[in-house]
């Protein structure tokens, strides 16, 4: 069934990506509604494992109500309706046997305002972990070490584990946000505008992290910040009033776009 | 254009007329507040020239209107503390429930209905809480508790706690819902369920406010006079026992109010130095509330 999803010719092929990475997400023809608002039309993609897919485009365009479908988290949203086939590893992402809450264990993520507990460093890498009663006590302390140090905020913050999370700069809270959603081990992490709320420092020190992120999970950014989208990612996607404009290599989505709107979009003619 | 100039003097005299007016009612309620606090202060000052200090506080024993007299304020406040507990005991887990599933689990529409529904409640009158407790609840409870007086404290603090669930359900709601959404797709985006990010985020981040609705919920019980004065009894007694006749602060103030004690004497102060004692507490209680609610604002400002 899966298969002939992805061979339905009425819906134009899902552009390839010119590496052989595995795909984690296979996206075809989707569409979303709030209400009666549509907001995205007929998008067609595919996420390779292990790199940094970014999605563009100016604000209002959809980019958010794309990358909540991946998690399924726009289904808390009243009102909120979709059609279309997402695949995560081969399997349709809503179909009923499976449990949202279980995809949002493999799929985490990272909101565009950094939204740490009103709890101590500790309990925030923690709650993830805790819920999913996945380590305990001693085990648990190393994990959320370990997870504090992929997120590259041990450092930081290793003498201040009890303090509150709210405590923490700008920059330091989002790396927290990062060190939770990875504490429950996904394999895919979603981040809608992670640095919008930050400085150029604290954006850098993020955008290293993605790229070493990338030797382990797969990711998936949305940006309106065309100079990041180029520096992190491996695939881009452009999207414009809910269109899939043009998706590929970022390099070639950068240097020699396809499409005359993806032109003027990166080159600063609208947005 | 001087016609134009008349009416817009005319108008500002108007504004000026009106706004001392309003400036007056203020103004009144400001100073009836210090006119009850002069007469609590005087008054009780008054009887502690007859009575020191250290009895009023050590002495077990309140009996001011016998030949014998005593006058420690222990038993009143034991009776107090005893209805109090007893309507917390009952109002706190009901009425953050319902609080938790107003706000998390409810569709916009029924909490829409429900919040009014709640405050309607909060207007019954008391006193047919305080009929309701003594002609409806102790009979019941006695038919479980065989040794349960006709007058006690259980009947009317649990009543009382049924009357202050609607005040901590309500602002315990108002606390959680101002919780920011933000919080809770984070606990979604972990996998959470709906039961885990009501318990384990939302009660939490409105920790603070959750505790003010409750102190409020604590000092309105202290505070409440009716229905203890009709179900608890009038029989100071320091116990704990919530199955016997007791007296609470308020109940002892109308007691003698309502009785003849006449004005000037030892026993009518009393009234005073206990009034002053209740007034110290509600207030400590709503400071302290007011404090913790400020703290939750600027948590989420
Ligand atoms: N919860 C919602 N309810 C109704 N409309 C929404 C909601 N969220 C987003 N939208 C609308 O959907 C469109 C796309 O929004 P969004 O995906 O947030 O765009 P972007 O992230 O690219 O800025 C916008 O027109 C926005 O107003
Ligand atoms: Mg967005």
């Amino acid at each position: 069934m899966y298969a002939s999803v992805l061979r339905n010719d009425s819906i134009s092929n899902p552009p390839s990506t010119a590496h052989d990475s595995p795909s984690v997400f296979a996206i075809q023809g989707l569409e979303c509604w709030y209400g009666t608002h549509q907001v995205i039309r007929k998008v067609s993609l595919i996420i390779p494992e292990r790199r940094i897919t970014a999605i563009i485009g100016p604000s209002g365009c959809g980019k958010s109500t794309l990358i909540r479908c991946l998690n399924r988290i726009n289904d808390l949203i009243p009102g909120f309706r979709m059609s279309g086939h997402i695949l995560f590893k081969g399997r349709e992402l809503d179909d009923p046997a499976i449990d949202p809450l279980t995809i949002r264990l493999k799929v985490g993520m990272v909101f565009q305002k950094p939204n740490p507990f009103p709890k101590s460093i500790y309990e925030n890498v923690a709650y993830g972990p805790r819920i999913w009663e996945l380590h305990r006590d001693r085990r648990l302390d190393d994990h959320v070490e370990k997870s504090l140090r992929k997120a590259a905020l041990w450092d930081e913050v290793k003498d201040k584990l009890g303090q509150n999370a709210l405590t923490l700069s700008g920059g330091q809270q989002q790396r927290l946000c990062i060190a939770r959603a990875l504490a429950v081990e996904p394999e895919v992490l979603l981040l809608d505008e992670p640095c919008s709320a930050l400085d150029p420092i604290a954006t850098g020190k993020i955008e290293e992290l993605l790229l070493e992120l990338k030797q382990r999970y797969t990711l998936v950014i949305v940006t309106h910040n065309m100079q990041q989208a180029a520096r992190v990612s491996d695939e881009t996607g452009f999207l414009l009033m809910g269109e899939l404009i043009e998706f590929g290599p970022t390099e070639k989505l950068f240097t020699t776009p396809g499409d005359s709107r993806t032109e003027a979009y990166i080159t600063g003619r609208f947005g | 254009m001087e016609i134009a100039h008349q009416h817009a003097t005319k108008r500002r005299i108007g504004e000026r007329v009106i706004s001392i007016g309003l400036a007056c009612c203020g103004g009144l309620s400001i100073l009836t507040t210090i006119g009850i606090v002069a007469v609590l202060i005087v008054e009780t000052v008054a009887f502690f020239r007859h009575v020191p200090m250290w009895r009023f506080l050590t002495d077990t024993q309140w009996t001011p209107l016998f030949a014998n007299k005593h006058f420690g304020i222990a038993p009143l406040v034991a009776g107090t503390m005893l209805t109090s507990t007893i309507a917390i005991a009952v109002a706190m887990p009901l009425g953050l429930l319902t609080a938790i599933y107003l706000s998390e689990f409810a569709k916009e529409g029924v909490r829409q209905a429900v919040k009014p529904l709640l405050e309607i409640l909060a207007g019954v009158p008391t006193v047919v809480y305080g009929y309701f407790a003594l002609l409806f609840v102790t009979p019941l409870l006695q038919r479980l508790i065989p040794q349960l007086a006709g007058f006690n404290a259980l009947s009317p603090g649990i009543v009382m706690g049924l009357m202050i669930i609607p005040m901590v359900a309500s602002l315990s709601e108002d606390a959680m819902y101002a919780v920011p959404q933000g919080l809770r797709e984070a606990a979604y985006a972990l996998g959470s369920s709906k039961l885990q990010v009501s318990l384990r985020v939302v009660v939490p981040a409105a920790f603070s406010g959750i505790a003010a609705s409750l102190l409020l919920a604590i000092s309105r019980a202290i505070g409440e006079t009716m229905i203890v004065a009709i179900a608890a009894g009038q029989q100071p007694r320091f116990t704990l026992n919530p199955f016997v006749p007791v007296e609470t602060m308020t109940a002892y103030i109308v007691q003698v109010s309502l009785g003849d004690t006449p004005t000037g004497t030892l026993e009518y102060n009393t009234i005073f130095a206990v009034g002053m004692t209740l007034f110290l507490s509600t207030l400590l209680l709503n400071l302290f509330s007011l404090w913790l609610r400020e703290r939750f604002r600027e948590q989420y400002a």
